[in-house]
């Protein structure tokens, strides 16, 4: 049973604020996931949960103890590299067995435990290879199997699988996943990779300039993006600047009405979200992308933009043709980025669609 | 046809290479391959182009002498102590250099290279009248400190270029995995700047072993280490076989140094070609 909290951590490097006042909890076996954009302060949060960075101010709790004064060897937690990390100069087994030793385990002991957790991760009998001898998914391996063959409380994990192609790192993912949960490790994960994140996290932090934007589960945070920000950087997302005054805005042709603050407004909308064929805007299809499983439509709406649309593989549909079309869900964003209540309202049609508080 | 003529003219285009690679050769091996005949000769007159007469007198009356002896193992006693000294002074300052901002860190850094700027003699001359109030001149831990003086920039600017490349998640990691500081740098950064010290190491070893100029000043007329000893020998008599049998056994230390580094080196660097 291992909880992790971090409490109003801040850190600053020589005046610039590279993490600002961030607060956030991960329970027991628990995957949480830090998304932002490079540079956000999501891994220097991670550094400093595992000793590698001295908060300017804050405290980091595992299971209720203040760690922030223990250096990084007497912390419980594991952590796994960008880079892998591993020392190239020691086989696999010495890898692995390192810290172990550092226990003072016995020989037997060390072995056997070696030997299991490299058969969690796949690599059963590379014992005696060198990380110059394995590819890069198996050096990850390797790297993951040294951290958890620890055991430690808090396993982190700072973009473990950028390094990766993407079919392996996909593949890598389902199996760090895997393991994360037979062994019910709390796991804290950066990552700049929206759809690792989507795929993996329990529940996922999105950053911005060292603070917190939203947090929530994937799902949440998908359908509700709490800021401008959340909603351009998670998923596709039509955002269509407009203007407010007295309360409404008006959207080629529909109302937006709702809790909204005079001044500039952002709609976001995403493309699964527009429904073809029903009555509301009207629009001139200008491009048609078969992506497989779908297709993605550019629409340019009647005395307003042109917005991406999703549509099934089935529906017959040509660039240059006329389409009414609905967003069926959106989202107001005011000047300060937040989200809004909003509603659209379409002439004379009585029916109000979506919505979002 | 074409093919051929081709590969001829190709080959032709490798012959100005090669020759140049070729004398440079030569231009090297010659007064080396000379040396050794020289050793081994007890007459070598003009014309002839190898020895009149071969033997090992001259290896017997050099041997025979307890001067010889004394020197041999007062340069390898020199050689051992300056290379561990260096070792223990310099790679830790390297390893702060490498590591850590400290005010002054590049003013520091480039302060060694100061004793190579100066003209070699004449610091030493100045070292030696400092030198000769503490009563150093003529002892053993004098000559150790003038060759300190010469193997600084080597021992610390190549560990310190061989640690900064020692990347840091690799110490980040054996500390993350409950190791201390110090045993992070001596299981992980020493090993992966391991094959960069090896070479300051040796580099000092053998550059201690030949050094001339420091060790006649500060060591005589009690401490005579190989070079100085030859300088004597020579100045005395000019006799070219003692020169030439006292070079081969100055070189037989270094050449055995030169075969354990490549044993160290081509381990490590056949990993290095793997991607290690």
């Amino acid at each position: 049973m291992s909880k992790l909290v971090i409490d109003r951590l801040s850190k600053r490097f020589s005046g610039t604020v590279a993490v600002a006042d961030v607060s956030v909890a991960v329970g027991d076996g628990e995957l949480l996931c830090l998304l932002g954009p490079s540079g956000c302060g999501k891994s220097t949060v991670l550094r400093m949960v595992a000793g590698f960075e001295n908060p300017s101010e804050g405290r980091v709790l595992i299971d209720g103890e203040d760690v922030v004064a223990l250096p990084p060897e007497r912390r419980p937690t594991g952590m796994v590299f960008q880079s892998h990390a591993l020392w190239s100069h020691m086989t696999v087994a010495q890898n692995i067995a390192f810290g172990l030793r550092l226990r003072g385990l016995a020989r037997a002991e060390v072995k056997a435990r070696v030997g299991s957790v490299l058969e969690l991760v796949g690599l059963a009998g590379y014992e005696a290879r060198y990380p110059a001898q394995l590819s890069g998914g198996q050096q990850q391996r390797v790297a993951i199997a040294r951290c958890v063959v620890l055991e430690p409380k808090i396993l982190l994990m700072d973009e473990p699988f950028s390094a990766l192609d993407a079919h392996l790192r996909v593949r890598l993912r389902e199996e760090v996943r895997a393991i994360q949960q037979r062994l019910g490790l709390t796991t804290m994960f950066v990552t700049h990779d929206q759809d690792e994140a989507l795929t993996l996290a329990d529940r996922i932090v999105v950053m911005r300039s060292g603070a917190v934007e939203q947090v929530g589960t994937p799902g949440e945070i998908y359908a509700a993006p709490a800021t401008r920000f959340v909603a351009s950087f998670i998923g596709t997302m039509n955002l269509i600047e407009t203007e407010a005054s007295g309360g409404s805005a008006g959207l080629a042709g529909a109302r937006v009405g709702g809790d909204l603050p005079d001044g500039p407004l952002t709609i976001a909308v995403r493309p699964e979200d527009i429904a073809l064929g029903e009555p509301g805007w009207t629009g001139r299809i200008e491009r048609v992308l078969d992506l497989g499983a779908f297709r993605m439509l550019d629409v340019a709406l009647d005395g307003g933009p042109t917005v991406k649309v999703q549509a099934a593989k089935g529906v017959p549909l040509r660039a240059g043709e006329t389409v009414p079309l609905r967003p069926l869900g959106l989202v107001a964003y005011g000047g300060d980025g937040r989200a809004r209540r909003a509603s659209i309202e379409f002439g004379n049609l009585t029916n109000v669609v979506s919505i979002h508080g | 046809m074409t093919g051929g003529r081709n590969r001829l003219l190709a080959a032709l285009g490798l012959v100005p290479g090669v020759s140049l690679a070729t004398l440079l050769t030569l231009f090297i091996l010659v007064p080396i391959a000379a040396v050794f005949l020289w050793a081994f000769a007890e007459a070598w007159r003009y014309p002839s182009l190898l020895p009149t007469r071969w033997g090992l007198r001259y290896w017997e009356v050099m041997l025979a002498r307890a001067d010889v002896w004394t020197a041999l193992s007062t340069s390898i006693a020199l050689s051992l102590t300056v290379t561990l000294l260096s070792a223990i002074i310099c790679l830790p300052a390297a390893y702060a250099f490498a590591r850590m901002e400290f005010p002054g860190r590049s003013a520091l850094l480039l302060s060694f290279l100061a004793t190579q700027a100066f003209p070699k003699f004449g610091l030493y001359i100045a070292i030696a009248t400092i030198f000769f109030s503490f009563g150093l001149v003529g002892t053993f831990a004098g000559v150790v400190l003038i060759q300190l003086v010469n193997t600084l920039l080597l021992m610390i600017w190549i560990p310190v270029g061989a640690f900064q490349g020692v990347d840091r998640r690799l110490e980040e990691a054996a500390r993350d995995v409950g190791a201390s500081p110090l045993r992070t740098f001596f299981s992980i950064t020493l090993p992966q700047a391991g094959p960069a010290i090896a070479a300051a190491l040796l580099l000092t070893f053998v550059g201690t072993f030949y050094e001339t100029e420091g060790a006649f000043l500060i060591g005589a007329p009690h401490v005579r280490t190989m070079p100085v000893l030859m300088i004597s020998l020579i100045n005395n008599q000019l006799v070219v076989q003692y020169g030439a049998v006292l070079s081969v056994m100055l070189w037989v230390p270094s050449f055995l140094a030169l075969l354990f580094a490549r044993k160290i080196l081509s381990a490590r660097t056949i990993a290095g070609g793997l991607g290690a």
